[in-house]
């Protein structure tokens, strides 16, 4: 915006809703610093942090001129408001109350149904997965023949669903467990693919192998 | 401008409760249909499949799901009157953050507290009152969180004053002597026509739990 524009992230590598904060700033061109947290070990959560997020304490704060902001769907929607260039949401009213809805949803439903399929014990694991997989079905239908959630290019949707588009894939892997079936969501499928060939997504996903490690470690054993 | 607005809703929502004081703040007219939760009507499958759930806000025939997302909807589309977010992105970004975590904190908490008992429900009890005392926090000294007009933290968190009663009864404490600045905003609130006309008796919320209580079986 103006020369003297601070702008920070504090983050984790491994965290989806860091990583939602870090694309929509890189697909704005917005500079920013950005500070790795440990969230793995509470004790190891900086005091900054702690001071920035005292409420619930996580990554992701994004820092604007000293002034923090957390929860990663309400940064966004901030980062929007704040920096104009590639809009995230679309202008319309109505069309801006769905983005939203599907963000939501994705947060509510999706994300706590796969952690669930990940990581619960391998007899709850069944029940789980067919959760997730209608999850998926529904979130499906909001594509509706786009090549993404934002239309041509992505939006806040497209960015909220980080977590399908690449750390799904690795917990797929892990579980054994099939969720995101090209058979079964074959448009869904095609969106992950889509999401990760971007440019600005390619720069903002974690490692593959770090990942697998991370999810390894948590998965019970099948 | 208007066009139609139809609300599904159910009469003790704070959700539903929600989406009322913003179309009365905003002074739309609109059609409120009373929804039985057991019977839900084949306007409401239609209108939120994805949740099947109250409150659903129809506008010119399109449906907008989720409390506060039809919250912003309205401020957004009737934004020539009485605006619930603030024009600074900074202070928008604060009022969804506060809205957020009424969302994901008291209605749980509230929920453990009149349907719980013993251990689990003292310690629902505790996080409830921390929750409302950092609410109280972010108050401050002034008369709204949304500053010196209510605003949109406002119209999240205040459905929830009708249900305090209940909670009390059957949690066996007052909220206001714990939390009396909270209070102090509420009945504050209430004085608003928008806010008084849109939240439900506390005392028929009150039997509308006991009848509920029964229904489900808990004690």
């Amino acid at each position: 915006m103006d020369m003297g524009d601070e702008v920070k992230v504090f983050g984790s590598w491994g965290s989806p809703f860091s990583r939602r904060v870090e694309l929509a700033l890189l697909l704005k061109g917005v500079p920013y610093e950005y500070i790795e947290e440990d969230i793995f070990v509470f004790e190891n959560k900086s005091p900054l942090l702690l001071q920035y997020n005292p409420v619930h304490k996580k990554v992701p704060v994004l820092l604007h001129n000293g002034k923090p902001i957390a929860e990663s769907l309400v940064i966004l929607e901030y980062i929007e408001e704040t920096w104009k260039a590639n809009p995230i949401l679309p202008e319309d009213p109505y069309d801006k109350a769905m983005a939203r809805f599907w963000a939501k949803f994705l947060d509510d439903k999706c994300l706590p149904a796969i952690r669930k399929a990940a990581f619960s014990p391998e007899n709850e694991r069944e029940e789980a997965a067919e959760e997730v997989r209608d999850c998926l079905k529904t979130l499906e239908s909001a594509l509706n023949g786009k090549r993404f959630f934002g239309g041509d290019a992505i939006g806040m949707v497209d960015i909220a669903a980080n977590f399908v588009g690449f750390w799904l894939r690795i917990i797929q892997e892990v579980t054994g467990e099939e969720l995101l079936s090209v058979e079964k969501l074959p448009e869904l499928f095609k969106w992950t693919e889509e999401f990760v060939s971007c440019s600005v997504v390619k720069k903002c996903l974690p490692p593959k192998d770090k990942v697998l490690d991370v999810v390894k470690a948590r998965v019970a054993p099948k | 401008m208007e066009g139609e607005v139809v609300l599904l809703d159910f009469w003790p929502s704070m959700f539903g409760m929600r989406t009322r004081i913003a179309l009365a703040e905003k002074q739309i007219k609109y059609e409120y249909r009373e929804e039985d939760l057991r019977n839900k009507s084949a306007l409401l499958l239609q209108m939120n499949p994805v949740h099947k759930k109250i409150p659903v806000l129809i506008h010119n025939g399109k449906p907008i799901c989720e409390s506060l997302i039809q919250v912003q909807y309205i401020d957004e589309v009737w934004n020539d009157r009485a605006p619930l977010l603030p024009p600074n992105p900074y202070q928008r970004a604060t009022a969804r953050f506060w809205a957020d975590f009424v969302d994901k904190k008291i209605y749980d908490l509230g929920a453990k507290v009149w349907r719980t008992k013993g251990e689990e429900q003292e310690a629902a009890k505790k996080e409830f009152i921390e929750c409302l005392k950092l609410l109280e926090g972010q108050l401050g000294d002034n008369p709204y969180f949304g500053g010196k007009d209510f605003g949109f933290v406002d119209v999240a968190l205040v459905p929830f004053y009708c249900w305090f009663y209940t909670y009390e009864k059957f949690g066996s404490f007052s909220i206001e002597a714990e939390c009396p600045k909270l209070i102090a905003w509420a009945k504050r609130c209430m004085q608003k026509e928008s806010v008084a006309k849109s939240l439900a008796d506390q005392e028929k919320i009150y039997d509308f739990v006991l009848q509920l209580k029964k229904a489900l079986g808990i004690e």
